[in-house]
């Protein structure tokens, strides 16, 4: 948070609309998603309600549990959401695995094994959503398909996707869960606060009103619960009581009897009642892709995808080769592992959203850590001589950038147009200097002069390009990947005293299986 | 009755050097003996100044004496420095080993000790009673052999518990020392996954220890040989208080005093009087919301810096020597903010280039030490002028609100202490009510972050000066 | 409004903002179940726990409840009446006991406090049981929730050691754990958590000794102010919403975005806060260095000339208006 996005904010308010804070798109949309909307029964961990599911925004898919209360429907409910769920996984998996040719990743790659071309991916409303998503994973992962509390083949697999998606999630530069409100709120700035922008009618009302409303009109009537439902996973407590209540009643009740009409009845108003809560948050799902995949990718976006395949294809391996499902709590070299993992992936994707997108460097820019101008000098064929050594090529060029600059001489820089290059600062000349070289009387710019090194070829000649050229709008920032390599952990079975020894083995045993879940 | 109770007050303020003196030595004893038969460690908890860098000294001593090898793991280069120059000057005769990465220089203060060897293979250095290097370092060790009987590691509070994970197996048995009540180890990420797990990678190293040690002696040092005793009640009271420190000195034991009369009374000689005279002082701005780099306040923390050269303050203590001048060096400025450490840096050059006089040496104001807490912790002042966290905040942030931030601010100085802040932080406390988020299973060491300024504040009140008159 | 005992959601409906609260009744009767449960013959799943998990030794540990059911007592009385029992002898050394009346001094007044715990008495020291419904899995609990529980639970604790020195005791026998019951995993089945409550203590102390008094709050109100709505005999508001809304008016709000969370007025003080920067949210404020109104933080933006205390803000906006003009051609007018 910043003054820019502060500005746009306000801008936002005072104009009605919300406005754009990124120029990109900085994840990876899916050509078909699989959109997931879901209600749970108030008052319980995990308690499913209902599901509308597809990855075809004509065909949604309604799964309603009509007594939620019920142990063998929940499961049997886990069993339908697998049967629509899983196959959508499944058919990314190739049968036969592509293997690198010359567009591996580098020379030495052909004849690799590559990751499954695609992957799938999951989109769901809001974060609430996402840990719902979690929690029924880790209530259905460690079932067991046979023995006295068997349930459905097909759980127990839908536990571990459900859990290794909502673990994606957690992973910043991942792409395969997102919840939309956090993505949207990400791409534009509204009039109103962050906790509204959580309510995805409301947030789709400032990003995209319906024609003569006033982007705060149209949040303020999607607020309305009766006109607007709530998007989930919680649902309204009017619908709730006055609804939802006389609703399940009268399932149960027609349960106890065997007329099987009647249960058909009620089963199909509550599948009414629920398809109208549910319905409305299906259809702005797929508005918000269609505004999302109207912005261009940013440049990096397909990389991350490549490292979610990669994730894919690796779970897939493990779930074929019969690997545990994931435990519950992390072992602390897991937890270790998996923090200095997420430290150094949030690290990248900040840099790579700022070389990917001028407006996010704009808060570089603001803070001191970047500038932006035109090369008034270039010396490209500056030659240095190291004692005793060849002469190699440093070529010198000044920067006029109308940013304030922070940097000082020997600060060490670097251009998203030439990642491979780096840039040392040698002088800082404040604007208004008299007399400084390339500052017309009046120019109120400050001079920035660099020393390039790298990303320019071995021999004495640059290839063309591989330099900023006379009158070429650059952009230098102190914003790096550091690349640090990745930090040795012990193996699990020598986590040290310190830390609790090493764990026990996870058997697999009844508790898992005999679970309560009601 | 209990309505008017007050809040946990200072424990008796005043002790006289010896007394201080035998509780600590009593307090070393007790730890060292423990060392001796523990099984698998000791953690000590060393309030500001209490003396835990002599304590790391000894213990390494004690142990080399006892014939057992010791790695010392330090968090930063400049630490493991620090205690390589002490020991190396406290034990001529014991050989030291200074690991350290390839990049690394000797600074001057370990390349001129004749019993210190500086190496980056721990090969070298294999056959030296004591090895010390960053834990950094520690964990890309990769030879077999690299094991010792006993490790001590210094500044366990401020490690982070992955990074200890890194380290722990090197060693069989360990000292763990450090400060409880400064920052807490933190990460960028955000996350709630290991909350309330025993291992959380994000806790500090001595509470994931602890937690899965139980059984291992806690230690706390008594006494802090740095704050003076006008501010070892305050800080105690304020940021420790399940367990509570005095001053080794009594009130009588140390002073400052200005050495030269201004030429006017301005409220920033007002607010050094007060400061020379009682130890603290609140140099009270007019109550308004800014940003962060408040031109004023900043402005204000370099005037009462250069100030307080021209004015010559002179400060006298149980140190031996008579009257030191306060250096530059041993005054700092004290932020929460990199953008306003710059910009109080900034002012501190301006004011030597408008004031040749506070150019150059012996009152050189860009030699005052200006930072951020995080970077200030374990370092040590004669002055600390500090910009508190609050000022002109229209809200308070858990980040503002940490009360480990403020403890730093208010724990570096031997002599005096000068808050500047804008009127209206008891009244924005007052307005945000302390909404610090629980985790289960996780054990309670730190006082409320909102409960410590209010305490710090109710105390500084005492002392305000206001700017405009 | 709170400290009146003003009904904020009738209010906020007869001035056209609704509050969006409301409670599901399946986590009314959950929760209630969850409690039931816990408390069936003579507490026997809570006795269970605290022996597990506390390592006490239950046996023969009484319960009694202290409501008052079908009575007409006095609140003071039943504070009477529990004091009693806690402190006296006519009950067993180790008893658990229900729905004690605390109290405690706020302000300068005693208020009372809902009797949502239990009280256990072990010989000679207490501890602080409170029974929650929301899910503790796999050890870990939502934060904020677990805050509340801690918060309320400090301040039974300290009502409970108000109670025990009135009765001229030892308030250090009411320990600072308290005992959290809540249903573990995704069922039912209660699990028992400790909490330590002494930074909340701290924090109570702390705000009892600042916290204004009643009076004093009311000091800059008009003398003719009130919230009356002058109900009918259908209970149907009179009071014409205009007049009620100038009420409202006169009492200066400070509205944040964390009000939509807690308070039923949140609507109505929302809409009054129309065009504040405070309003986008307390961060974004910061952000802007403090300035209050939208509109002049775009003036500023636009290029108009800040007073002196503005001079750096000003700064700020100008270059942020013109960077998003150049990348996007956004002229802010």
């Amino acid at each position: 948070m910043t003054v820019l996005t502060a500005l746009a904010r306000v801008a936002a308010a005072t104009g009605g609309r919300a406005v754009p804070t990124k120029t990109v798109r900085h994840v990876h949309l899916s050509g078909r998603p699989l959109v997931l909307v879901a209600a749970q029964l108030a008052g319980e961990a995990c308690a499913p309600l209902a599901v509308m599911v597809g990855d075809d925004r004509e065909k949604p898919r309604l799964l309603s549990v009509y007594e939620p209360r019920d142990r063998a429907q929940r499961f049997e409910f886990a069993a339908e959401l697998a049967a629509i769920v899983l196959p959508a996984i499944e058919r990314h998996v190739e049968e036969e695995r592509h293997v690198g040719e010359d567009g591996g990743a580098g020379p030495g790659d052909a004849g690799r094994p590559e990751p499954y071309r695609d992957a799938p991916q999951l989109l769901v409303p809001n974060r609430p959503t996402a840990a719902f998503l979690r929690l029924l994973g880790r209530s259905t992962r460690f079932r067991r398909t046979e023995g006295t509390y068997a349930v459905p083949a097909a759980v127990p697999l839908l536990g571990r996707w459900l859990t290794y998606f909502a673990e994606r999630g957690e992973v910043t530069p991942s792409a395969q869960l997102l919840p939309m409100t956090a993505v949207l709120a990400d791409h534009w700035a509204t009039g109103q606060s962050a906790a509204e922008d959580a309510n995805l009618a409301a947030l789709l009302g400032w990003i995209d009103p319906p024609d003569g409303m006033s982007g705060h009109a149209a949040a303020r009537a999607a607020e309305d619960p009766v006109r607007c439902p709530p998007a989930g996973p919680v649902t309204d407590p009017t619908f709730d009581n006055e609804v939802l209540a006389p609703i399940l009643a009268a399932v149960h009740d027609a349960t106890l009897t065997s007329d099987g009409a009647r249960l058909g009845r009620a089963r199909a108003a509550m599948d009414d009642a629920l398809r109208g809560q549910l319905e409305p948050t299906w259809g702005l799902m797929w508005r918000a892709v269609d505004l999302l995949a109207a912005l261009p990718a940013a440049a990096h976006v397909e990389q991350r995808w490549v490292a979610d395949r990669w994730s894919f294809t690796n779970q897939v391996a493990w779930t074929r080769a019969g690997g545990a499902p994931q435990a519950r709590r992390d072992s602390a070299v897991a937890a270790a592992g998996r923090l200095a993992r997420l430290e150094r992936e949030q690290q990248r994707l900040a840099v790579e959203r700022a070389y990917d997108d001028p407006l996010v460097m704009a808060e570089y820019r603001m803070t001191g850590e970047a500038f932006a101008g035109e090369v008034v000098t270039a010396e490209q064929g500056r030659l240095v001589a190291e004692s005793g050594r060849r002469p190699v090529l440093r070529p010198l060029v000044t920067v006029a950038t109308s940013d304030e600059v922070l940097f000082e001489a020997g600060a060490v820089l670097k251009s998203p147009a030439r990642p491979g290059q780096q840039a040392r600062v040698t002088g800082v000349v404040p604007p208004g200097t008299p007399g400084a070289h390339g500052n017309t009387s009046g120019d109120r710019r400050t001079l920035v002069s660099l020393e390039l090194k790298g990303g320019m070829g071995r021999s004495l000649t640059p290839p063309p390009g591989s330099l900023p050229a006379l009158g070429e709008h650059v952009t230098f920032t102190s914003l790096r990947d550091d690349f640090q390599p990745a930090p040795k952990f012990p193996d699990k079975q020598d986590t040290p005293w310190t830390h609790g020894g090493p764990p026990p083995e996870y058997v697999p045993d009844d508790e898992d299986a005999r679970e309560a879940w009601s | 009755m209990s309505d008017d109770r007050e809040p946990r007050d200072a424990r008796g303020g005043e002790r006289e050097g010896t007394d201080a003196s035998a509780s600590a030595r009593m307090v070393t004893d007790a730890i060292l003996a423990d060392l001796a038969k523990a099984e698998r460690g000791v953690v000590v908890d060393s309030p500001p100044g209490a003396g835990k860098s002599t304590l790391v000294v000894a213990a390494a001593a004690s142990l080399a004496e006892r014939g057992e090898r010791v790695m010392v793991v330090g968090q930063t280069n400049e630490q493991v420095d620090d205690l390589v120059d002490r020991m190396a000057r406290e034990h001529g005769v014991l050989r030291i080993g200074r690991l350290s990465a390839q990049d690394y220089t000797p600074t001057s203060r370990v390349a001129r000790q004749g019993n210190v060897t500086a190496r980056t293979a721990v090969a070298d250095l294999i056959d030296h009673p004591v090895v010390v290097a960053t834990a950094a370092k520690w964990s890309m060790l990769t030879d077999p052999g690299a094991r010792w009987p006993w490790a001590i590691i210094d500044e366990a509070y401020q490690m982070r518990s992955d990074a200890l994970l890194r380290v722990a197996h090197l060693f069989d048995r360990a000292l763990f020392v450090g400060d409880p009540g400064q920052l807490d180890p933190f990460s960028t990420v955000e996350t709630e996954r290991w909350l309330g797990l025993n291992w959380d990678p994000m806790s500090s190293a001595v509470a994931v220890l602890l937690t899965n040690n139980p059984g291992i002696p806690v230690h706390t040092l008594p006494v802090s040989w740095r704050l003076p005793a006008t501010a070892a009640p305050v800080v105690s009271a304020a940021f420790y208080p399940f367990s509570g420190f005095t001053a080794a000195t009594g009130l009588s034991d140390r002073a400052m005093r200005l050495s030269t009369h201004p030429f006017g009374i301005t409220a920033f000689d007002r607010a050094l009087q007060t400061a020379a005279d009682s130890g603290w002082a609140l140099f009270e701005l007019p109550h308004r919301h800014t940003l962060r780099t408040d031109a004023d306040a900043i402005d204000a923390c370099a005037e009462l810096a250069a100030r307080l050269l021209l004015r010559g303050a002179v400060t006298v203590s149980e140190r031996p020597g008579g009257p030191h001048d306060v250096t530059a060096d041993r005054i700092a400025i004290g932020v929460a903010h990199r953008d306003q450490a710059a910009a109080v840096k900034r002012a501190l050059r301006a004011r030597a280039a408008a004031y040749p006089v506070l150019g150059e040496p012996p009152r050189d104001v860009t030699h005052v030490v200006a930072d951020t807490a995080n970077r200030l912790q374990g370092r040590e002042f004669d002055v600390m002028i500090m910009l508190h966290p609050l000022s002109g905040r229209r809200d308070a942030t858990a980040f503002h609100l940490e009360a480990g931030r403020l403890c730093v601010l208010a724990s570096r100085h031997r002599h005096a202490c000068v808050v500047v802040a804008r009127a209206g932080i008891p009244e924005l406390l007052d307005a945000h009510p302390s909404a610090e988020p629980v985790h289960l299973g996780v054990p309670v060491k730190f006082p409320d972050g909102w409960e410590a300024h209010q305490s710090f504040m109710a105390h500084l009140d005492k002392f305000r000066v206001p700017s405009g008159g | 409004m709170d400290a009146a005992g003003v009904d904020k959601q009738k209010i906020a409906a007869h001035v056209g903002y609704p509050a969006p609260f409301g409670q599901s009744r399946f986590a009314i009767s959950r929760g209630n179940a969850f409690e039931a449960r816990v408390k069936e013959n003579g507490a026997a799943q809570l006795l269970t726990l605290l022996r597990d998990h506390l390592d006490l030794d239950v046996t023969e540990v009484g319960y009694t409840d202290f409501n008052d059911v079908g009575g007409n007592s006095s609140r003071e009385l039943r504070h009477v009446r529990t004091r009693q029992g806690l402190t006296g002898q006519d009950y067993a050394p180790r008893t658990l006991f229900d729905h004690p009346l605390l109290r405690l001094r706020v302000g300068g007044r005693h208020a009372y406090l809902e009797p949502d715990l239990i009280a256990l008495r072990l010989d000679g020291s207490f501890h602080v049981i409170e029974i929650k419904s929301f899910p503790v899995i796999d050890g870990q609990a939502d934060p904020g929730s677990v805050a509340a529980a801690a918060i309320q639970s400090a301040v039974y604790v300290r009502a409970l050691r108000d109670l025990i020195a009135e009765a001229g005791g030892d308030p250090g026998r009411v320990s600072h754990e308290t005992i959290l019951i809540a249903p573990r995993d995704f069922a039912s089945q209660p699990v028992a958590a400790s909490l330590d409550v002494r930074k909340q203590l701290g924090v109570l102390n702390r705000q009892l000794i600042r916290m204004t008094k009643i009076e004093s709050l009311l000091d800059p109100c008009p003398q003719a102010l009130t919230f009356d709505l002058d109900p009918d005999e259908h209970g149907t508001p009179r009071r014409p919403r205009e007049e009620l809304a100038a009420a409202i008016a006169l009492v200066p709000a400070r509205y944040a975005p964390e009000c939509l969370g807690t308070c039923e007025l949140c609507f109505a003080c929302r809409a009054e806060a129309a065009g504040t920067t405070g309003a986008l949210g307390t961060s974004v404020r910061e952000d802007l260095g403090g300035i209050e109104y939208n509109a002049q933080a775009l003036a500023l933006a636009r290029g108009q000339l800040p007073s002196p205390e503005r001079a750096e803000i000003a700064v700020l906006l100008l270059r942020a208006a013109q960077l998003r003009e150049q990348l996007l051609g956004e002229v802010i007018s």
